[in-house]
């Protein structure tokens, strides 16, 4: 019903609402940042046990609250399904999408969205049971797969199976929940997503032990967070705030090393931390906005190390996801 | 003095504005006028506000490539070679699938229990007005779930089914062996459509004949001789001209047969028990309002409980029964649509699920669905609205 309530309120606010290209004012004014979320999936974005959120795309909402507003903490978390997120960004319902969304020509175009990058370079793997002994995708033919709907997977899924000319029985779920619950409940042979949600949900089926994931990876799933078309202001502060937190991985600012980059004399960690020049007023937010982020959330790598990785209980590699110059293929522009 | 008499005696001058007559006009036309101007303001906004977030509009979609799949499909579907017009069709077949076998089942369970709670026999009507009181009272998605998850958790994994004469039943769904027609099958089904028009004729006939003298015909008897009997007779003379596709266990899944999804089943389960409830209390409601005159004067004339109920109670508390039965259809349908909830691929799955995600065409695809549901309902009431005028009293 929620769901419903959301389409009913894109169509009023189409038929209503004039055209709001101020964001960046609109928060500001708020007071707060609404931040659509995955809230179901560990790692990214899931509220714990006192409705305290963490997770890779939740720190990053809590980086842009960092910058535009100096409170990680003023940030409303709305989750949404993989069905209802672009609706709710389209709608206004939430003023960014970081919520594990795969970035493609599509959805750049004709959901009349934006991505302002991309926060964790992942592909789609698959999860079955240990007792079917089987080691690669490839002799799934036949098979009964879970899919979460309105997903890059649901469409890789039927694409994978009629390249390697492979039967297949898909069995669909509005919500990743109810598709895991399902493939738990032997209704189906695998269960596919994103690698890194099938750590994460591998997690929480009964019998975690029972089951394995596939190595194959059968599609590139860059996932970063979207802004609504047509503010080009909001766009660069939302974008500039991910380069931010990559840039200070780089420049090895981290929240524990801040106070030493403050005093630093080298002219690259002095622009980032905005004793020199005015980079954050070019954005329409303060001096020290980057800063303000290293210090209230932290930089990449610790946002990856605390949710995803070595540090967490998913421990997953970081792969593609490791700097430029360390093997990987994050990379930022330069804040200069 | 004479001038004031005739004024009185034509007709009332008053200014045209205050002729009631004028006024309703006026009236009307302003307010069509303002609703006009609402819907033509909002669609006009709409349109612009879309183009301004270059959010694509317009139905372009339909002939695209769909590329995802679906569960259950009456008609030819694949990811690669289906259209999204082509996933409509397939998620409106489906809607009317269950729809229509949920709308069967229901008043078959509805009339069963709501005659069963006026039973003398203690034991049957509190067993059936628990059921509907139980039934009424739950939400209908809570059931859904619950039957869902009944029936996934009670059946066995697929490596092991429970085999019945070549049918496989397991947490996957049910399998059972497709009946294929060899030549000679023809001359049995025509067999068949004969005997139906011949057991309708001779029904005709019989109650006729019942009208006019009181004799009773052997109404099922020679039904079951004609329907069953006749077809079944050609059938042996043609050397049994029918084979079966055994559904076959693969590595995966089983392979061959018809398959019927744990998601249809559940579905179609919950909706036709929780309307049967609804419709079990219309025909109480109905059956009660025929005064208790009517069944003591067909007893006192002899006849026996079973007839009294068939020919004197029933045909007039149909006429109490009709319009609220008519809801409990659109209600059935409309509630199909839960079947989200539990991944039955309806339309509302299909369409206002995993189409308006890909186009992003909200607008579009929701107001396309709502059309969908309001030509199903409309043409449900129809129907039932001809049954209704067919059996209203016809005044003398």
């Amino acid at each position: 019903m929620k769901r419903f309530a959301t389409i009913v309120a894109l169509v009023v606010a189409v038929a209503a609402q004039g055209a709001s290209a101020q964001t960046l004012k609109a928060v500001k004014d708020r007071g707060m940042l609404n931040c659509g979320a995955n809230g179901t999936l560990a790692g990214f974005g899931l509220p714990d046990a006192q409705g305290k959120w963490t997770g890779l795309d939740v720190d990053f909402c809590r980086a842009i609250a960092a910058a535009v507003l100096n409170d990680p903490d003023k940030v409303k978390f709305v989750p949404l399904s993989a069905k209802d997120r672009f609706t709710a960004l389209q709608s206004g319902e939430v003023d960014v999408l970081a919520r594990n969304t795969t970035w493609t020509s599509s959805r750049d175009t004709s959901l009349g969205l934006n991505f302002t990058g991309v926060n964790y370079y992942d592909g789609q793997g698959f999860m079955v049971r240990t007792a079917l002994k089987v080691n690669s995708a490839l002799e799934l033919n036949g098979a009964a797969i879970c899919v979460q709907q309105g997903t890059t997977t649901e469409l890789n899924l039927a694409d994978y199976f009629a390249a390697s000319k492979m039967q297949l029985k898909t069995v669909t779920f509005a919500t990743a929940n109810e598709a895991v619950k399902a493939y738990d409940a032997g209704r189906c042979d695998a269960y596919t997503t994103d690698a890194s949600a099938l750590y994460a949900e591998r997690l929480r089926v009964a019998n975690p032990g029972d089951h394995i994931i596939l190595p194959e990876i059968i599609s590139k799933e860059p996932l970063g967070p979207a802004v609504r078309h047509g503010d080009d202001q909001w766009f660069d502060v939302v974008k500039w705030t991910l380069f931010a937190m990559i840039d200070a991985e780089e420049l090895n600012i981290s929240s524990k090393t801040l106070d030493e980059a403050m005093k630093s004399a080298n002219p690259e960690i002095k622009r980032f931390v905005g004793t020199e020049g005015n980079f954050g007023e070019q954005l329409g937010l303060t001096k020290d906005w980057a800063a303000r982020i290293i210090k209230l959330v932290g930089n990449y790598g610790e946002s990856f190390e605390r949710n995803v990785g070595q540090s967490s209980p998913l421990k997953i590699e970081r792969g593609l996801n490791k700097l430029w110059n360390k093997g990987g293929i994050q990379y930022a522009p330069p804040i200069r | 003095m004479s001038s004031e008499i005739s004024a009185l005696s034509r007709p009332a001058q008053v200014v045209f504005y205050n002729d009631p007559k004028f006024r309703s006009i006026a009236y009307q036309f302003v307010l069509c006028a303002v609703v006009g101007f609402l819907v033509y303001g909002a669609t006009r906004n709409a349109i612009d506000n879309l183009a301004r977030a270059q959010i694509a509009s317009g139905f372009g979609f339909w002939n695209t490539t769909a590329g995802f799949d679906i569960s259950q499909t009456l008609i030819e579907y694949s990811a690669r070679g289906s259209t999204y017009g082509r996933a409509f069709w397939v998620g409106l077949l489906n809607t009317l699938l269950v729809a229509g076998l949920g709308i069967i089942f229901a008043t078959i369970l509805g009339f069963i229990v709501g005659i069963s709670r006026l039973s003398s026999n203690w034991l049957l009507s509190k067993v059936a007005g628990g059921y509907v009181e139980t039934i009424r009272n739950l939400p209908l998605l809570l059931q859904l779930l619950f039957w869902y998850n009944a029936v996934l958790k009670a059946l066995p994994d697929i490596r092991e089914s429970i085999v019945v004469g070549g049918a496989f039943l397991n947490n996957r769904g049910l399998f059972l062996p497709e009946p294929i027609f060899k030549s000679g099958f023809g001359a049995v089904a025509i067999t068949a459509l004969v005997g139906i028009a011949g057991s309708i004729a001779f029904f005709l006939w019989a109650r006729k004949r019942q009208e006019r003298t009181g004799q009773q015909a052997p109404v099922f008897w020679v039904t079951l001789a004609l329907v069953l009997g006749l077809p079944l007779a050609v059938f042996a003379l043609a050397g049994f001209p029918l084979g079966f596709d055994f559904p076959k266990a693969g590595r995966f899944n089983i392979a061959g047969g018809v398959e019927v999804l744990p998601e249809f089943a559940a579905l179609l389960f919950g909706l036709s028990v929780y309307t049967a409830a609804f419709i079990a209390e219309v025909v109480r409601a109905g059956i009660l309002a025929v005064s208790r005159g009517q069944s003591e004067a067909a007893y006192s004339l002899g006849l026996r409980p079973g007839p009294t109920l068939r020919l004197i109670v029933v045909p007039q508390a149909m006429r109490v029964i009709i319009p609220p039965l008519t809801s409990q259809y659109l209600n059935l349908t409309k509630n199909s649509s839960l079947a989200v909830a539990i991944g039955y691929p309806d339309l509302v799955q299909v369409f206002t699920g995993t189409v308006l995600n890909q186009t992003g065409q909200a607008v579009e695809v929701v107001a396309i669905t709502m059309l969908v549901y309001l030509v199903i309902s409309l043409t449900t009431s129809l129907l039932m609205n001809i049954y209704n005028s067919r059996m209203a009293l016809s005044e003398r």
